[in-house]
């Protein structure tokens, strides 16, 4: 019996570590920060994600859609929650394109909380014209799209460095200590005091890339919060029901004469 | 077999048995003489069903949602994950089960490896099996490409690239796989035809794979022909179902870990960027039960020759039950058989690692080596380990090495004083 729990164990811990090493293999010393989100018990910050929005629409959002997320979002349970009214606030401060209307015109009205939020661009070829041939990622599900995950994004957003002698960059390429490959079309985008915090925090340049990394691993993991919260229950649940079921099973093996 | 002279007690029961029995199949199910030596490693029979019946209403509601389109795969995903209620609980247990599907599957496989359950007469439920394993291995691929990633897009031009290998018609076939010039929205929809019909399949194999077991009864640990039913034997109900309930629940911790705290741990970072023909990601892997043979396949620098040789890795299995010349089935009796078996083991997780890794340098060197043991073991060691290996003594019944019979030597008797017996 032990053993089976020994082996079950172990190849779960190898498992893990087998995949961890496959996606550390070029992120090895991220940075890492104290994330709220981390581990079972793991929630968002929502002062944090509220800073992060800020700072997303402040900063990123002039070249980074996150085409995947509604404004609704924003006041849903386990993300920023916004109040209604600030969610409406915030997508009506956007205009969309909407039609065609009785006459086949097409029209711009303001957001919903329905809409998707407004994409910076019309396509992909405007976005990359505007900057300088490199496609700006969609940020819905970056997160979970860089191994490294949280750590890696929020790596390179502090990651700029001066390059090393023997690296020469062409115009519009920045050196990034964490990128992978080190080169890097988006130029250093957080600077202390960039954007001014409404509750106060000192905004300075980590505090900003944590504040948007947590905004960012909201829009990839909406439903982060109830999946550890129901991971919970869920667990304890199996354990005492196979608590339960090994004493049965004992009980009735016990007519037999041989172990379980 | 039991004797299926089953009679139902109701005058409505008996009339309805006696036109289908499906009475009578109940009454065999549950009284369904066990050994009752069976160890843990025999609960993966049922925990695997529980993974398909598990993958098969997954996917059932996943496909309600999905939308097998290029310009739409991708987003019906985010859609599921996003706006369906519970959709990313449903998605994340149909990911993560795949995983444990494979990870029950080849600990299955394993088992019967070690216990010498291909063996007459239990070769045709090997050979279903096997059957069964590669039609996962299909399934799987498919439904990795249905979310329209970056790994899916790559994934699926590499694997079907392979048959361009096929001499003559190769192109041809591959086009024609594709239903284009490249893997395209054609490639998409076909591919989610079969994902969604590849598991009924494997659903109607398990029933032959089961039926095919109620035979000759299952093997067990010791490895020897036991009397059913007798003193060796438990019926199958309450005995093995309770116990295969607690095994499955164990598994069950070990599932929900994954789905709910390290859900994509297991799969591809890349997946989550949308396919793009243009961009070839760094490296392209498949998942991780299907490492071995991308090792086998990457190790030899011929590509049809490649292709022969991953195929070769799996169809072996299936000659295995005569690859394997020892009479004995249990490796506890074959000393030698033993230490190969878990030389065996290692070389396939080996592979296994290589194949994640870049086919190049030592990495490479590794691969051949491991690859060049693998066939060794099926088709060398093997036959010739039968034929010199000297096996310990058999006993002559469950109940007397479970009764701590080590130690009563005039139970145990040489192999061939038993066949004589029997």
């Amino acid at each position: 019996m032990q053993r089976i729990f020994k082996i079950l164990f172990s190849l779960l811990i190898l498992n893990i570590s087998f995949a961890n090493s496959i996606s550390a293999e070029n992120t090895s010393k991220l940075l890492t920060t104290d994330w709220s989100f981390k581990g079972p018990f793991g929630k968002f910050d929502r002062a944090s994600l509220q800073r992060g929005y800020q700072v997303y629409n402040e900063v990123c959002a002039s070249c980074h859609s996150l085409k995947y997320v509604s404004y609704r979002n924003l006041s849903e349970k386990g993300g920023p929650e916004f109040s209604v009214k600030e969610a409406k606030a915030i997508a009506a401060s956007f205009e969309i394109t909407d039609g065609p209307n009785q006459d086949g015109e097409m029209f711009t009205r303001p957001a919903k909380l329905s809409d998707k939020f407004v994409m910076p661009y019309s396509n992909e070829e405007e976005a990359k014209s505007a900057n300088g041939g490199a496609y700006p990622p969609d940020m819905s599900v970056l997160v979970k799209a860089r191994a490294g995950g949280a750590d890696y994004i929020y790596s390179v957003l502090l990651g700029y460095v001066d390059p090393p002698e023997n690296i020469k960059l062409d115009d519009g390429v920045y050196y990034n200590k964490y990128m992978y490959g080190n080169k890097i079309k988006m130029p250093k985008q957080l600077s202390d005091g960039l954007v001014e915090y409404s509750d106060g925090t000192n905004a300075t340049e980590e505090q900003m890339a944590k504040d948007v990394v947590s905004f960012l691993m909201w829009t990839a993991e909406p439903h982060l919060e109830q999946r550890h919260k129901t991971g919970f229950r869920a667990i304890v649940y199996l354990i005492i029901l196979t608590v339960l079921v090994y004493f049965s099973m004992k009980k009735i093996w016990s007519r037999v004469e041989t172990n379980v | 077999m039991s004797d299926h002279n089953y009679t139902p007690s109701s005058k409505f029961g008996k009339w309805f048995n006696d036109r289908l029995p499906l009475l009578t199949l109940a009454n065999h199910l549950t009284d369904y003489p066990t050994p009752k030596n069976l160890n843990y490693w025999w609960t993966f029979g049922g925990i695997l069903t529980f993974c398909l019946i598990t993958q098969i209403i997954t996917g059932l509601v996943l496909a309600m949602h999905y939308i097998a389109h290029a310009d739409l795969a991708f987003s019906s995903v985010e859609h599921i994950m996003r706006d369906v209620n519970y959709g990313w609980l449903i998605r994340y247990i149909h990911a993560n089960g795949a995983s444990m599907f494979f990870l029950a599957v080849y600990i299955h496989i394993f088992r019967s490896l070690f216990y010498g359950s291909y063996k007459a007469p239990r070769e045709i439920i090997w050979i279903l099996g096997i059957m069964i394993y590669l039609l996962m291995m299909a399934a799987a691929f498919m439904g990795y490409v249905l979310p329209w990633g970056q790994m899916s897009f790559w994934g699926a031009t590499v694997i079907t690239n392979l048959f361009s290998a096929i001499p003559l018609v190769g192109e041809s076939i591959t086009t024609w796989l594709w239903g284009g010039y490249s893997v395209d929205n054609p490639t998409l929809t076909r591919f989610f035809t079969l994902h969604y019909l590849i598991p009924f399949l494997i659903l109607g194999l398990v029933v032959l794979h089961i039926w095919a077991l109620h035979v000759p009864g299952n093997n067990n640990p010791v490895g020897i022909d036991i009397q059913k039913p007798s003193k060796d034997t438990v019926p199958f109900h309450p005995y093995i179902v309770i116990k295969d309930l607690f095994a499955l629940l164990l598994f069950m911790i070990v599932f929900a870990f994954f789905v709910f705290y390290s859900p994509n741990i297991l799969g591809h970072a890349d997946n989550y960027i949308e396919a793009n023909p243009l961009v070839t990601p760094a490296h392209i892997v498949p998942e991780w039960y299907l490492l071995p043979f991308y090792a086998i396949l990457r190790s030899i620098p011929d590509k049809l020759l490649g292709v022969v040789a991953m195929l070769s890795a799996i169809f072996i299995l299936a000659a295995l039950p005569w690859l394997d010349t020892s009479k004995v089935r249990s490796a506890v009796f074959r000393p030698l058989y033993k230490q190969f078996y878990w030389i065996l083991v290692i070389d396939v997780l080996i592979l296994g690692y290589v194949g994640a890794m870049p086919a190049e340098g030592l990495y490479l060197l590794i691969a051949r080596v491991a690859t060049a043991y693998y066939f060794l073991h099926f088709l060398l060691i093997l036959p010739i380990l039968g034929k010199i290996e000297k096996t310990t003594p058999l006993p002559l019944s469950i109940t007397s090495p479970v009764l701590g019979g080590s130690a009563d030597l005039a139970m145990a008797k040489n192999i061939d004083v038993r066949k004589e017996k029997l």
